[in-house]
């Protein structure tokens, strides 16, 4: 309960924020949808299989919402986000039907692949996709209300925000239902799970198709805030990203992909201002330090020290 | 599609095979002794190349240009990188990290991976780097009616080929190889009959390693190579590893010829796939055969 409060007080406070530094906002927002994926990639990681090909997902919407709004200028952006979502959703599910017979590096593998046709597709097929330049995504009316460049990132934000603490609601109810349990049951001994007369491949499918829509939801954002669409969010090192951000950040609690996209975030901006040209380089050292002294992530460590102080206070 | 451009697709093929076949050894090599998944293979292909590139033409400035050098000077470049950061990966980085699950040993090497995409950046900086000098050195050959360059068409094939057979050769006929395959079957069982598990590991990757590098350094002179490449050599040997099956190396020959071959022909027949042949290779290949082409059965443990 208290990490639920703390979730929308800082939910409150990154809104603020917003409000009173207007420049922020688009960055919150692309932070959040770094969250918000990486929070997806963490459903299937519970099971032990990770994915090198998530981004695709954000990308699949992305573009949905790019070909709805050239289709239907005139349509609402929450029903753009609804449909690109469902879309991105729906490319989860069939494709969930395949990958969830593959384990470990296979897994990863297979998700990248599938993501690399998808990024290579967008980038040749010119005409219908706009190539590598991207199609541009004209700002649309949101809610119904017709709004300047400034209100639109407002609302967006606050739509965000929402999505994000529904998110992190439905991460730990999720983890604690008989499936997420079933999925970590499935890193454990999945010969055991299947024992117990539970079908692994639809406890994966199940979870993999979650994932894929908070992913596909993150993507949809991310087209409508940035207003331009590229074949890179699907890309390879993209879907690294989010895998670097869930383990970054730690999955063992919602708040932790969060975390982590937001140290992501400002290890970036740190860097392009003051190292242009090494963020990477200082990005993979986060990492590698991170790995080495926490790798439970940033909130593993936190609940871990907040264990033991618990626990010398008592003894 | 006439006979000609048929030709001319399969001499592309072969000689762009052989260059995959190379990182894809070493990749397989690697992840069969170490079960790491080693993305900084990329890096290597990379650093290899440019290296070779820089190296070619510091040659050429000091009046070094005769052909044999000029070989001599890929090969160089392959060992040193490939020694050098094997030794740093393996020693420093993943013995540090070699009791971690193997999903962060992966996440290890690509931070090490994203680390060495900026260290390239920085030292070579962002325009395209190539060294054609050898290839037109060593002059075109004509097959039926079609022109190709020796360099391709023989010195590439040539390398990988014995490249394959010499690895053979060290795993089957001497002590340190059949260590190597021992240690592959089942570690702890290895270690418990006096391997030296640490020796043998160094070992193998950076042989790993030098393929990886000897990969880039032998592709500079035919392709040029800019910021990326090492991303997208890295995706397409996993491709080649997992389709073959992985620790498979006879596997990774034919399907690196395969996958070669396949994108290659797909440059004249269906030029918006040509990238995603590979990919879509793989995927096929998985549906069928769920572990890869030449895997064979494992049995279960409970």
């Amino acid at each position: 309960m208290k990490t639920g409060l703390f979730s929308v007080f800082s939910a409150l406070v990154l809104l603020v924020s917003g409000i009173f530094f207007p420049w922020s906002k688009t960055m919150l927002i692309i932070g959040l949808c770094y969250g918000l994926s990486a929070l997806g990639v963490a459903i299937p990681a519970k099971s032990g299989q990770v994915s090198f090909g998530h981004a695709m997902f954000a990308c699949v919407a992305a573009y949905s919402v790019a070909f709805i709004a050239r289709a239907f200028p005139a349509m609402d952006g929450l029903l753009l986000l609804v449909l690109a979502t469902l879309f991105g959703t729906l490319f989860s599910a069939l494709l969930g039907l395949f990958v969830v017979r593959y384990r470990g590096i296979f897994f990863g593998m297979l998700n990248l692949a599938v993501s690399m046709v998808i990024v290579t597709l967008l980038g040749k097929l010119y005409n219908l996709s706009g190539g590598t330049d991207g199609i541009r995504v004209e700002r649309p009316a949101l809610m119904g209300m017709l709004t300047d460049r400034s209100e639109f990132e407002t609302l967006l934000l606050v739509l965000t925000l929402l999505v994000g603490l529904s998110a992190g609601w439905f991460y730990q109810r999720f983890t604690q239902s008989a499936t997420g349990e079933a999925l970590a049951g499935l890193k454990s001994n999945e010969t055991r799970l299947e024992y117990l007369g539970i079908s692994a491949h639809k406890v994966l499918w199940v979870g993999y198709v979650w994932s894929g829509f908070w992913v596909s939801l993150a993507g949809a954002i991310f087209a409508l805030a940035q207003g331009l669409v590229t074949p890179d969010m699907g890309s390879w090192t993209r879907s690294g990203e989010l895998v670097f951000i869930m383990i970054l950040g730690g999955a063992s609690h919602a708040l932790g992909p969060f975390v982590g996209a937001a140290v992501f975030q400002a290890v970036k901006l740190f860097a392009s201002a003051y190292m242009a040209g090494v963020w990477q380089m200082l990005l993979g050292l986060t990492l590698l330090t991170v790995i080495a002294v926490a790798p439970d992530g940033i909130l593993g460590a936190w609940q871990k020290r907040r264990e033991s102080l618990r626990q010398g206070a008592s003894s | 599609m006439n006979l000609d451009m048929l030709l001319l697709g399969i001499a592309d093929g072969i000689s762009y095979a052989g260059l995959l076949f190379l990182v894809s050894l070493g990749l397989t090599l690697i992840f069969g002794v170490l079960g790491v998944l080693n993305i900084t293979h990329g890096s290597l292909y990379a650093l290899g190349g440019y290296t070779a590139a820089s190296l070619t033409a510091f040659a050429m400035h000091h009046a070094l240009d005769k052909t044999p050098v000029l070989f001599l000077v890929l090969l160089l470049a392959a060992v040193v990188v490939g020694v050098l950061m094997g030794l740093l990966l393996e020693v420093v980085l993943l013995r540090y990290f070699q009791k971690k699950d193997p999903v962060i040993q992966l996440l290890v090497t690509f931070a090490a991976f994203v680390i060495f995409e900026d260290f390239q950046k920085l030292v070579w900086g962002s325009s395209p780097y190539s060294a054609g000098e050898i290839v037109s050195r060593l002059g075109t050959v004509e097959l039926f009616d079609v022109t190709y360059t020796v360099y391709q068409m023989v010195v590439i094939p040539g390398i990988a080929l014995a490249s394959y057979l010499g690895l053979l050769f060290f795993l089957k006929k001497t002590l340190w190889g059949k260590q190597t395959v021992a240690l592959t079957h089942h570690r702890e069982m290895a270690t418990a009959l006096g391997v030296d598990v640490k020796k043998v590991a160094t070992l193998v990757f950076v042989l790993g390693a030098v393929l990886g590098a000897l990969g880039g350094a032998l592709a500079v002179p035919v392709s040029a190579l800019s910021p990326g490449v090492g991303a997208e050599m890295i995706v397409l040997s996993f491709t080649v590893v997992a389709s073959a099956g992985l620790g498979q190396i006879t596997g990774a020959l034919i399907t690196a010829l395969m996958i070669g071959l396949a994108r290659s022909m797909a440059v004249y027949v269906l030029p918006e796939l040509d990238v995603a042949t590979p990919y879509i290779i793989m995927l096929i290949v998985l549906l069928i055969r769920p572990n890869g082409l030449f895997t064979v059965a494992q049995s279960r443990r409970i």
